[in-house]
């Protein structure tokens, strides 16, 4: 956590110098609490007291990179327990497991599948962050052989899942300068396994057997061995567990500043799962409450999807709404004498326009005005929704040459817009319908 | 090394309100649920008491839901013609409450009389021995006229009338009084109209364990995370001591999963999307499972297979 004005003024040599641009030592203090100043603008500080400050503004859960390039994963850095306090910023991974006792080709076409696989949602590419390969076979060169076949094939984070140094080795040979997450040091082996990690530069898991403190102690020992990037694997399972666990460990990062717990975390949802539905349902608590890397035992797009959305909606900046491209949509194929809506950009607002617009069955134009991303109210209190913005849309999107009539329906809400924009939109005759979307399939029915 | 795991001290608490009434409560109910009574968030029992584990109702209409996905109506079958045998199915599929939508009273639709709203009402409560909650169908006059009704039919059951708007809480409170019920109060995501309600409610002597909260549900990919960080507001502030929005929550998901067009299509889709049967299904489960993280008290879901996994997955977070 950050300290206050008054604690960093305590570590200031207090001489009121001016020389950092203030008028005292107090009101830098305060500057650099607020990040609004760098501490190298006081040029009297001690070591000291730049050691103490520097501690300070270390995020207080690590960010950690898993694989190179342009589809590394990055995790970690989050700062709050609820996403409404502010944002939660670095979606967690969803990997999938696979193990070398599949037949390679089996193994290879899976690669293929996973590779392929991706979904554009409301203008953002979803895709699979990587694979997991475990060690089943227990052979370190059959191992090797899964791994650069993987490293060959996706070109996606990797992790590597094995309990045995001398197979962990043999897999690094094959996976050097791309960072896969070495999974995972445990109270048996974390020596070899640390030392592997700091040789090929890569990520470190460590994993208790559901001890906070064991936990904490692997970690800090990893640490001292000089890998600094850890994924905390508390070894937890069964979903009531997982949600103490995984609370406790984002608590303890962010409201006591407990530094050896201060990274991010995997999950296993397979493992405490009867089935690949209960896996699913784990993956989603996972995702809401607190994982950075989430390992899946099943591929299946009926699952991925759904979770990739739920990923996408508890990952988005609650202030910055997710916004949809303004323009002229066409629903359920309208024809030149299909009615014309308009409504703003804010997602909720055009999922849910559009949505009961699709229920209705009736062929209609949807104009987005771009508000934004603010909502049909908000929008039309901040001017991001007026008769102008609408009027000028009209023309932008070039609605006159795909329709035959010259009537624009707005939103009930903003009724008192309709004289305004008659003047803005000559010739128009603009009607006033619904207040809320609900209400929309009943008065297509009506619209003439 | 020891680690001191931070635990929170709430001071407020969620009502308990209780659904249905038996014989000898002066009901017909075999069984009835109570919800609410929380004093932690979601299933963190290390730091408070989770009496009622959260509880599932399952949508039935009362006329055959022609507009609903292809999935859904494969799910049940013929009994959808069929309110009473609907709630039966549902009952013995697993659910604790039948949310029965008197759906064929719609204005714009069969716009079926009061007369028949108390019918059907009645046919349902015989047909079940669990707790209802009755929807009107969604226009405030209409609904007003058969909720009043219905409320009148079922004196004495303590079943929940909704919803409960701002424009018509006066009508449905007055008949939740009249013929001791509970009301679902219902506000668009947004918690200080949600406060602002049940202000308005317990304005008119409604007692505050006689209110449901429905913060309006969004589903997954449309609206989801509007609903769920409302929800962890309202269940914060109410844990922090706000009376006003101690109230147990709860969300229509089935209704607005089954709307999403990944689970109402399966024409002109991407392959990506997958299997549309699982793809649907974990549409609605997933939205549940999530809003249950978020503090719902009360899901009301559509599928079968959704109440037998989302009961599984409550009953796993319910474990110690």
């Amino acid at each position: 956590m950050g300290l206050s004005g008054l604690d960093i003024y305590k570590l200031l040599p207090k001489t009121n110098c001016k020389e950092c641009g203030q008028p005292t030592c107090l009101a830098f203090a305060m500057k650099l609490a607020a990040k609004q100043a760098e501490l190298s603008a006081c040029p009297y500080v001690s070591e000291e007291a730049k050691a103490k400050l520097a501690a300070a503004a270390a995020p207080p859960i690590r960010l950690v990179t898993i694989g190179t390039g342009d589809k590394k994963l990055e995790v970690g850095n989050e700062t709050v327990l609820f996403r409404h306090d502010k944002t939660f910023y670095h979606p967690p991974g969803l990997f999938i497991r696979l193990k070398d006792t599949m037949p390679l080709p089996e193994f290879e076409a899976m690669l293929e599948r996973i590779r392929d696989w991706g979904v554009e949602r409301v203008g953002i590419p979803l895709w699979i962050t990587g694979v997991a390969i475990e060690n089943t076979s227990g052979e370190a060169a059959n191992f090797a052989k899964y791994v650069a076949a993987a490293q060959a094939k996706l070109a996606r984070p990797l992790i590597l899942i094995a309990s045995d140094p001398g197979s962990m080795a043999a897999a690094l040979q094959q996976t050097d300068g791309s960072a896969p997450l070495v999974y995972a040091a445990t109270a048996e082996n974390w020596q070899a396994m640390a030392e592997l990690a700091a040789k090929h530069k890569a990520p470190i898991a460590v994993r208790s057997n559901g001890d906070l403190g064991m936990l904490a102690e692997i970690a800090e020992k990893v640490k001292n061995a000089g890998v600094e990037n850890i994924i905390l694997d508390p070894g937890v399972r069964d979903p009531h567990g997982t949600l103490v666990a995984l609370t406790q460990l984002r608590r303890l990062a962010l409201k006591s500043n407990f530094r050896p717990l201060g990274y991010p975390i995997i999950t296993f949802p397979g493992e405490g799962a009867q089935s690949e539905e209960e896996e699913a349902i784990q993956a989603a608590q996972h995702i809401a409450k607190y994982a950075g890397v989430i390992v899946l035992d099943h591929f299946d797009p009926a699952t991925i999807y759904p979770l990739c959305t739920l990923r996408q909606n508890i990952y988005t900046d609650p202030q910055k709404p997710i916004q949809v491209s303004p323009g002229l949509y066409e629903i359920s194929n309208p024809t030149p004498d299909s009615p014309l809506l308009v409504t703003t950009n804010f997602s909720l607002t055009y999922f849910s326009v559009a949505g009961e617009v699709e229920g209705s069955g009736k062929p209609t134009w949807l104009l987005i005005v771009d508000s934004e991303g603010m909502s049909v109210l908000t929008g039309w209190a901040a001017g991001k929704f007026d008769a102008e913005k609408i009027a000028k849309s009209v023309q932008q999107f070039n609605v006159p040459s795909k329709i035959n009539h010259k009537k624009i329906v707005i939103p009930g809400l903003v009724a008192a817009i309709s004289g305004e924009l008659e003047e803005e939109l000559p010739g128009w005759e603009v009607r006033v319908g619904p207040r809320e979307a609900i209400d929309i399939p009943a008065y297509l029915k009506t619209w003439s | 090394m020891a680690v001191e795991t931070p635990k929170e001290k709430w001071t407020g608490k969620v009502r308990e309100v209780k659904l249905g009434a038996t014989a000898a409560e002066g009901g017909t109910r075999q069984r009835t649920v109570t919800v609410g009574g929380e004093s932690t968030l979601p299933f963190l029992t290390f730091e408070g008491d989770i009496p009622n584990p959260p509880a599932i109702a399952v949508e039935v209409q009362d006329r055959y839901p022609s507009d609903w996905s292809a999935v859904l109506k494969a799910a049940w079958g013929d009994v959808l013609n069929d309110p009473a045998a609907w709630a039966k199915k549902a009952e013995e599929y697993g659910a604790d409450i039948i949310a029965l939508k008197l759906q064929s009273a719609h204005p714009e639709g069969d716009n079926t009389d009061a007369a028949h709203a108390v019918a059907t009402v009645k046919a349902v409560l015989a047909a079940t021995g669990l707790p209802l909650i009755v929807y009107g169908p969604g226009q405030a006059e209409k609904d007003n006229e058969v909720l009043v009704a219905v409320a009148e039919a079922a004196k004495g059951e303590r079943i929940a009338l909704g919803n409960c708007e701002d424009k018509n809480y006066r009508t449905i409170v007055a008949a939740a009084l009249a013929n001791g019920h509970v009301v679902v109060a219902k506000t668009p995501i947004d918690v200080n109209l949600a406060k602002q309600l049940n202000i308005l409610i317990s304005d008119m002597r409604l007692d505050l364990d006689r209110i449901l909260m429905d913060p309006t549900t969004g589903a997954l990919g449309y609206g989801l995370e509007y609903t769920y960080s409302v929800m962890e507001r309202l269940r914060l502030a109410a844990l922090t001591g706000d009376s006003m929005t101690q109230q147990p929550m709860i969300c229509t998901v089935g209704e607005e999963a089954w709307r999403a067009k990944e689970s109402k299509v399966n024409e002109g889709v991407p392959a990506a999307w997958g299997n549309w049967e699982r793809r649907s299904r974990n549409w609605e489960v997933l939205t549940a499972s999530t809003l249950i993280q978020a503090g719902a008290d009360i899901v009301v879901l559509r599928h079968p297979e959704s109440i037998h996994l989302v009961k599984q997955t409550i009953s796993n977070l319910m474990a110690r």
